[in-house]
């Protein structure tokens, strides 16, 4: 997992909730290909094109609230997403997210600041985010947890863990 | 002492002496839930390619989503659940006839107080009803935990709700719940445990309990619990294998908590949560006479026994209005079969209700589908835009009550009047 996260924001308000990021009725997908190209298709059939052009999404409170469906972080990363910062993320979106490997920020104090469209860098080492020459810190995933982004999700830390023979 | 109902059943599912808020344990559940998307976890079995199990009596699977098949990829995906549960000899193994996962496992007695449960479905906190720590994860996890038997946990903190008074005819638990989720908000209760306490909650079924812990979940509440009482022990005795496996887990005197909050039942009005969110809640007062197209009696939620026989008893005798479609779906086999002994099926169709098979139904968007421009009155958890259809539809949750009386109007009402009018 690269530490160093740079790009264009898209920007969401408070409780976008996981039936809009990916609903229901595409819960027959997995595959992140197939999932992206429904992701936050009830917005309107052009938005997971449009999100396309974005590479990190900013968002209020409680971003992924709702369903527990993992589909959500899934067609998030599908969409070529590279991370979240949210003011707060709901439970089960944020364990989603590490077990699918998607950085995740929890940074209220950036949201005010940004406005669609603008660059962001992440340092997720440092518990940093920049931007318009302001740094905005940020607390970091427990260190016990990390490891599953680290390893790049959690089916691969499972996978390693079994492989070492020490579930 | 000094712990809360959650920090000790953490503590005592992670082999620790006692654990504080913020603190991160590994848990071993007692039970994992899967539902329709069990097909998912067995893809990351296979694809890590892992083929023991922990345990596999602490295995649940019920399909309940889009059951029976819809499609041939249902199908598919219903086979793969189907076979894996054969292969492995999961015996809480539940086929399409059985109903919503959350109540046919409540009642086959594989839920009791103190029980650590997780499971594919947000609304997992409903355990609470029974004094057990239900919470959702996804699919990827769910195969961790059947693999490795634990996961990790946070401990939450913990918001005390103490309920005083009783409600007045015509209000119930869900208006209850919905004054509480446009009270605190969508995220009030975020990564929180919540702790129901007051004179007024003995009164209270285990039907409304489970209704209560169910929409807790919609102001983001991680667990729930309605400590166990003489209720409880009376529904679940009959229903447990082993009665010496009862054991409540209560909360020390000086548990600390991070908010208390108390509520007087007898304030409450008939409440309705407006479209997109739950949050958006109303006073019906302020919505009476929105048109509806379609109203959905069901779900977790609200798809009980009880919940049916409240609806049933206001359109007994009465013809809905013809401009709107009344769909049932009983949310398990017993209460399906116990509202077909009792007549509260024939009462509803009489009416003109169309009744379904026990399961999740339209709540998650199995038939009953909305059309551009069309309103849904539902007694389910989330009125999430599309959630029920197309993205230009819209959906309002009430209560049974509120339904019965709106679907007799064509239009959103206060089932206090008709209340009002019985009593007289």
């Amino acid at each position: 997992m690269q530490d160093r996260i740079q790009g264009r924001i898209y920007k969401f308000g408070d409780n976008v909730n996981s039936d809009i990021i990916i609903a229901g009725r595409y819960l027959i997908y997995i595959d992140p290909a197939q999932l992206a190209q429904h992701a936050f298709e009830m917005l309107g059939e052009a938005f997971p094109a449009r999100l396309r052009n974005f590479d990190i999404l900013v968002a209020g409170r409680n971003f992924g609230c709702g369903s527990a469906r993992e589909q959500a972080s899934t067609a998030i990363k599908g969409l070529g997403i590279k991370a979240v910062v949210a003011a707060s993320f709901a439970r089960t979106f944020y364990r989603n997210a590490i077990n699918d490997a998607l950085p995740i920020v929890e940074c209220p104090a950036l949201y005010d600041a940004v406005a669609e469209g603008d660059e962001i860098s992440i340092d997720l080492a440092k518990g940093v985010v920049s931007h318009a020459g302001q740094q905005y810190g940020f607390p970091g995933i427990p260190a016990s947890v990390a490891k599953i982004l680290e390893l790049g999700g959690l089916a691969n830390y499972l996978k390693s863990t079994l492989e070492a023979g020490k579930p | 002492m000094s712990q809360t109902i959650a920090e000790k059943i953490l503590a005592a599912k992670s082999g620790e002496a006692r654990v504080t808020p913020g603190q991160i344990v590994d848990a071993y559940p007692d039970l994992v839930m899967s539902h329709t998307a069990t097909w998912r976890s067995v893809s990351v079995m296979k694809k890590i390619g892992a083929n023991t199990l922990y345990d596999r009596d602490r295995l649940a699977i019920v399909l309940d989503h889009i059951s029976p098949a819809k499609t041939e990829k249902y199908a598919a995906d219903q086979q793969t659940s189907r076979n894996f549960a054969r292969e492995y000899g999961i015996e809480k193994f539940y086929d399409v006839d059985a109903g919503i996962a959350h109540l046919v496992l409540m009642e086959h007695g594989h839920v009791k107080p103190g029980d650590l449960i997780v499971g594919t479905d947000s609304h997992c906190t409903i355990y609470g009803a029974l004094g057990a720590l239900g919470s959702g994860i996804g699919y990827t996890e769910v195969a961790s935990v059947w693999v490795t038997g634990k996961l990790w946990m946070k401990v939450p903190t913990t918001i005390r709700l103490t309920l005083e008074g009783g409600f007045a005819p015509g209000v119930s638990a869900k208006d209850l719940m919905l004054h509480l989720i446009g009270r605190l908000g969508a995220d009030g209760c975020g990564y929180k445990s919540v702790e129901f306490y007051g004179p007024a909650l003995r009164a209270m079924s285990i039907s409304e309990r489970m209704t209560m812990a169910n929409l807790a979940m919609e102001m983001g509440a991680k667990c729930v619990f309605i400590p166990p009482d003489e209720k409880t022990l009376e529904w679940l005795l009959p229903r447990l294998k082993d009665a010496a496996s009862y054991k409540p887990v209560s909360a020390d005197r000086d548990a600390r908590y991070e908010q208390s909050i108390g509520i007087d039942l007898s304030s409450l009005t008939p409440m309705v949560a407006c479209p997109h969110q739950v949050e958006n809640t109303k006073p019906v007062t302020e919505v009476l006479g929105t048109r509806i197209d379609q109203a959905f009696l069901g779900s977790c939620a609200n798809g009980k026994y009880e919940d049916l026989a409240i609806a049933a008893a206001i359109l007994k005798g009465r013809r809905i209005d013809p401009r709107v479609r009344l769909i049932v779906t009983p949310g398990s086999k017993e209460i399906m079969l116990e509202a077909m002994r009792s007549g509260v099926l024939a009462t509803l169709m009489e009416s003109g209700a169309l009744v379904t098979n026990p399961g999740c139904g339209a709540c998650a968007g199995d038939g009953g589908m909305m059309a551009d421009g069309e309103v849904s009155l539902s007694t389910a958890n989330r009125n999430f835009i599309g959630r029920m259809g197309s993205n230009k539809s819209s959906i309002y949750l009430s209560s049974p009550a509120t339904l019965a009386a709106s679907v007799l109007q064509g239009v959103i009402a206060d089932p206090r009047e008709l209340y009002r009018g019985a009593s007289q």
